[in-house]
Parts: structure tokens; sequence; C-alpha cells
């Protein structure tokens, strides 16, 4: 099955506005899932849950949202920022994203920014058309 | 679980589904108050009722060694009023079960009538928060609704699934 990236942010845009609430003018491109659609820890596993629907594929968390994952990890995050071990570990797992801006203050809550609507599209562009 | 909003199951199907009744009766005393004259089951209750049935059945499914806590109503619809006298029909099912948390869709029913459309989503907390630590012992599973399970899960399974009788 392949599907053009019109009709994968087609889906993703109707997942997101389920799962966050959200109206269907607010989920662009560039949004990102904390900062503009609310989304909280919970949600990003209500996410993944639907794009496993929406697309009948299987969807590993820590695959779709590498970053996530680090910070339910103690070891990787102190005092509300990563710590060295864990922006190690971020960069290896986000090769494609700039963080050069990130790293000179490695706030958790700003990590949020680096989930777009956008990152989920390419993931599932990958995922499904192998690209 | 400190308290029990269901009356009993009718169907358990382990990590799938489960039906459980609700009868509402003017003997709960905050009917009175909601409203003086015009009594109806609050809405949040529903959802608790939901929570509780869904709650266990996710618990259920991990021989309830996860700590399974409400962490986000995905979905919730309201047709009608229930008052004193009905009978609720609870049924759950599980969408999506990952370790650290489960998905689930449900409907109340009075007779054949749709009363609301709930899916929820819960955490195994233990799984969430960072690391953060919580005691040992499962809080949210006590030994409380043992019964209500006992004559539903088949007995061999029941005895291996649930936590011993506490207070």
């Amino acid at each position: 099955m392949t599907m053009s990236r019109d009709e994968i942010f087609q889906k993703v845009q109707e997942v997101l506005v389920d799962a966050l609430g959200a109206d269907e003018e607010e989920v662009t491109a560039d949004a990102t899932l904390m900062g503009d659609l609310g989304a909280e820890s919970i949600d990003f596993l209500d996410i993944v849950f639907r794009l496993e629907k929406a697309f009948g594929i299987k969807v590993p968390r820590e695959e779709l949202f590498p970053a996530e994952s680090l910070l339910n990890n103690p070891e990787l995050v102190s005092n509300g920022k990563l710590t060295a071990q864990g922006l190690a570990e971020l960069r290896a797992s986000v090769p494609h994203t700039d963080l050069t801006e990130f790293e000179k203050n490695p706030d958790i809550n700003k990590l949020a920014n680096l989930f777009t609507v956008n990152a989920i599209v390419n993931y599932i562009d990958g995922k499904i058309n192998g690209a | 679980m400190r308290w029990i909003w269901i009356d009993k199951f009718l169907e358990f199907e382990s990590g799938r589904r489960a039906v459980a009744v609700k009868n509402v009766t003017l003997a709960e005393e905050h009917l009175h108050d909601h409203f003086p004259g015009f009594p109806i089951m609050p809405e949040c209750l529903m959802i608790e009722a939901m929570a509780q049935t869904a709650g266990i059945l996710v618990g259920q499914a991990n021989d309830f060694r996860e700590k399974v806590v409400l962490a986000k109503i995905s979905k919730v619809v309201f047709h009608d009023f229930v008052r004193p006298g009905d009978s609720l029909r609870i049924e759950a099912q599980i969408s999506s079960l990952a370790p650290e948390a489960a998905g689930t869709t449900g409907r109340i029913l009075r007779d054949a009538q749709l009363i609301a459309e709930i899916d929820l989503m819960f955490s195994h907390i233990d799984q969430n928060l960072a690391g953060k630590k919580f005691p040992e012992e499962n809080f949210v599973f006590t030994g409380l609704f043992t019964s209500l399970l006992r004559d539903v899960v088949s007995e061999a399974a029941g005895r291996a699934a649930l936590p011993a009788e506490s207070s």
C-alpha cells in the first residue's frame, strides 16, 4: 500500500484532531504537539494507538517519539534538564534533527518543540512508503 | 480501589471485554441534590462506572501486577438522562494494550437504548512518570472487588489472578 504525503497528512490530521481535541486548522505541518496542540504525556500513547489503527501498522512508541521515551528515564533527566548522557542518547535517536539551539539549554519542556505534526508524517511516510 | 460503583459483572473475557451492571437507586444520597425534585445520575458517575468496569478489565489482563489509573477520557457522549430505578449495562472492551498503558472503548445501555459512549485511557503508573516511585503494594486493586470477579472469571484463572483478600 502506498499513500501520497497529502493522504498521509490528512489521516494524521484526523488522528490529532480526535486525540487532542484540536481544530483542524490548528493541525498544520509545523505545529508542535505539546506547545501548539496541548498534548500531554498520555496523549502520545493515545496518538500511537490511533495511528496504528488508522494506518494498520505497528508503531513502537520509542520509534515515533524517541525523545519522549528519554523523559521517563531518571538517569537521563535531572532537575527538568537532560543530562549529558541524555543529550547523547537524544542525538543518537534523532539524527536528522538540528539540536544546536536545544543543547544550549536542554530543558525538557523545550524538548517538546521537537515533536511536530510533520515529524509524524515523515515517520509514517517512511514506514509505509519506505521513503 | 476505594469504592465500588458497579454491582456485578455479567460477562468477563480476559484481555478483551467485560460487561457490568450498575443499578441506580433513590437510596443514593447525592440524587436528592442532583437535582431536588428531579433526580438524575450525574454524568461523571457514569464515567466512573465505565472507569471501574474497563479499569478492572485492564488490570486483570496483566494479572493485577500493574497499578492502573484513569489517565484520559478520550471520548464521551451522553444520549439520555439516567433516573432512579434504571439498570445500566456497561460494556467495555480493550482496544489497545501496551506495557505502559491501555485504551478502552465502551458504551452504556439501558435495555436496548444507548445512554453513553465512553472511551478511556489508563496508565500503568509504574511504567510512566519519569521513574517516580510508588508504593510496592498495589493500592489500586485491593481485595475489595474480589467478589465482583469471583463468579465471572473461571475458578483456576481467578485464583491465580486475584490478590488476596485485604481490608
